[in-house]
């Protein structure tokens, strides 16, 4: 490089980064579109943040129906308090915030306000696991744990911009407190080529393969699906299983595909190995006696690093290249 | 209880010794509780429910009822007393308090109690909820009020502060918080285990309209409450109650203080006997 020439543009750690890899098929705000679209015909939908609407593609939602939409502030305790009490009015609030302060800052008010009283919040969070290279603070490598833990709460992991429009009528249908990890922004189209339907509760194969099982849920199935693909081209044979509804876990469909002999079973998922999608389905298989070789791919017991997000999900193993280079080396 | 029926100071202090009895039988039964708390603010439940109240004694879910969230769920042995008072909860059941399968837990839970709209315990909750329900109620149009009970230690809890804010920013005029200020909290003086004062100034600075009383004169109560409904300006309302633990009982009133007073077994008949001659004096 000489004097002369511009700074190469350098990767970036910043809040806000797209998981769209470059000029793949994205849609816009899918959850902000589909929660507008859902308020036309339901009166009692509203939308409630806590200074994070136009990060969370609530601000779709709050220009729409201005007076549906409840700004909170930057209080997150207050914000489930408060969709706590509108619930118990007859509303249902539709809650915004980033994963991380829903699950490690208002835990207590979830539980306390919303999940004992079984009541019709859904929380709908942003930068789940690994989507923002700004560091631990944001990182919600945790939060399906934590949430899973909490009795009457529903928790959904989508994968994609399909599978967000169509969570948002069946968790407003729900009875019951909802968490759902939310991609937002460009959001990936993945799931509109499997011919895929959502439904609260089930799992669903994605592809057929006799060597290797992934099952996985969230942005984990577009990459499993992704290494598929790249592993077909090695005569590597690999299912996918994408299970988006984290809790309750569809036991039945779970264990029905590990049980099919033959097959390594991977599960991936965007959180740590602690609690999350691998250790639930691990236990449940070993109840069911289901012994089979298992491995996990998810990211580690520590504070994640700060970077630019596919430099992360290489060092971290989440990438599709890495997903697929772990399986080869496990077969 | 419709309040056109506005009850004399001489009727409410009857429901007031009531309250105050019933908060005794139930620690009776279990040789323990909040009672200290209970007959410390048996006078402002009674202008609650007793003067400043709309609600359904048979229908507890009625929905033009006033909400009353107690969000310091431990002040739940008082409110029982007050809902068996009201006829919400049938008087027999007073004898089951803190048992196992009784509808009377010893902390407040909504899915429990016929009239417990909240579930406290963890405190510095019920004035987040309070501002969720005052939405909600403005929302449909609705021209009830929320009512919620906290304690000067729940000052403490950040979300009190969050949700000071948020009802003023939403001029919440249908919102009433009443503080009961007895100064007492888990390890001792609530202005020592952290310095809440000065409450008035702090109020009026996060915009409530906020009125200090002696949460044990009736008279006072009754003219914060009516005050309170009535004040024409939009914004929530607050009621700050200086209460005297163990009120109406003198050996009670005068035992060391501390978040929760000891009652011996053969004392429980004595308090009894001291509610009883101090409602006859």
């Amino acid at each position: 490089m000489n004097k002369t020439s511009a700074k190469p543009r350098l990767k970036t750690s910043a809040m806000i980064a797209s998981i769209a890899e470059v000029g793949q098929k994205t849609k816009s705000a899918p959850f902000g579109h589909a929660l507008v679209e859902l308020a036309r015909t339901r009166q009692d939908v509203v939308g409630m943040t806590g200074d994070l609407a136009k990060y969370t593609d609530l601000h779709i939602f709050a220009e729409a129906y201005p007076e549906r939409f409840y700004q909170m502030g930057m209080a997150e305790q207050l914000l489930m308090g408060a969709a706590s009490g509108i619930a118990h009015e007859g509303a249902v609030p539709f809650v915004t915030t980033y994963a991380v302060f829903a699950s490690r800052r208002a835990f207590d008010f979830i539980h306390q306000t919303i999940a004992e009283d079984n009541l019709n919040v859904k929380i709908a969070c942003a930068l789940p696991g690994l989507t923002t290279g700004y560091g631990p603070s944001h990182q919600a490598t945790e939060d399906l744990a934590l949430f899973r833990t909490m009795p009457n709460l529903t928790v959904i992991d989508p994968c994609d911009a399909v599978e967000i429009e169509q969570l948002v009528p069946q968790i407003a249908n729900h009875k019951g407190p909802v968490y759902t990890r939310l991609l937002r922004g460009n959001v990936p189209v993945v799931l509109d080529e499997y011919d895929y339907c959502f439904e609260l509760g089930k799992a669903k194969r994605l592809r057929e393969g006799n060597d290797v099982l992934v099952i996985s849920s969230g942005i984990m199935t577009m990459r499993a699906l992704d290494a598929a693909k790249a592993l077909a081209a090695d005569r590597v044979s690999v299912g996918v299983l994408h299970v988006p509804t984290i809790k309750p876990l569809d036991n039945t469909t779970i264990l029905q595909e590990a049980s099919r002999s033959g097959r390594l079973i991977v599960v991936a998922e965007n959180h740590t190995t602690i609690g999350g999608l691998g250790e639930a389905i691990g236990a449940e298989l070993l109840r069911a006696g289901v012994t089979k070789p298992f491995r996990q791919i998810a990211l580690p017991d520590a504070f994640l690093k700060a970077g630019s997000l596919p430099m992360l999900h290489e060092h971290y193993g989440i990438s599709t290249k890495a997903i697929a280079e772990k399986i080869k080396k496990w077969l | 209880m419709d309040t056109s029926v506005k009850n004399t100071i001489a009727e409410l202090a009857e429901r007031a010794y009531r309250i105050r009895r019933n908060a005794v039988l139930m620690g009776e039964v279990q040789g323990q509780g909040y009672v200290g708390q209970a007959l410390g603010i048996a006078d402002v439940l009674a202008v609650a429910y007793f003067h400043a109240m709309n609600y359904r004694p048979d229908n507890p879910d009625w929905e033009g009822r006033d909400r009353f969230l107690l969000s310091n769920g431990h002040y739940a042995i008082a409110l029982y007393a007050a809902l068996i008072e009201a006829g919400i909860v049938p008087q027999e059941e007073l004898e089951t308090y803190g048992s196992d399968n009784s509808r009377l837990p010893m902390s407040g839970m909504a899915s429990y109690t016929p009239g417990m709209e909240m579930s406290g315990g963890s405190l510095g909750m019920g004035l987040t909820i309070a501002v969720g329900r005052g939405l909600g109620l403005k929302r449909k149009g609705s021209a009830a009020f929320v009512y919620t009970m906290l304690s000067d230690g729940e000052l403490d809890e950040g979300a009190m502060w969050e949700a000071l804010m948020s009802a003023a920013h939403w001029k919440l005029d249908n919102l009433i918080a009443i503080v009961d200020v007895n100064n007492q909290q888990a390890d001792g003086p609530s202005s020592q285990v952290m310095a809440f004062e000065p409450l008035i100034d702090k109020m009026e600075a996060f915009g409530w309209f906020t009125q200090r009383i002696n949460g044990n004169d009736i008279g006072a109560v009754v003219k914060a409450f009516d005050t309170a409904r009535n004040h024409p300006e939009p914004r929530p309302r607050m009621i700050i109650c200086d209460t005297r633990m163990g009120r109406g009982v003198p050996f009670l009133e005068t035992r060391e203080k501390t978040h929760f007073i000891r009652v011996d077994a053969h004392e429980w008949r004595l308090a009894l006997e001291a509610l009883e001659a101090g409602r006859n004096a």
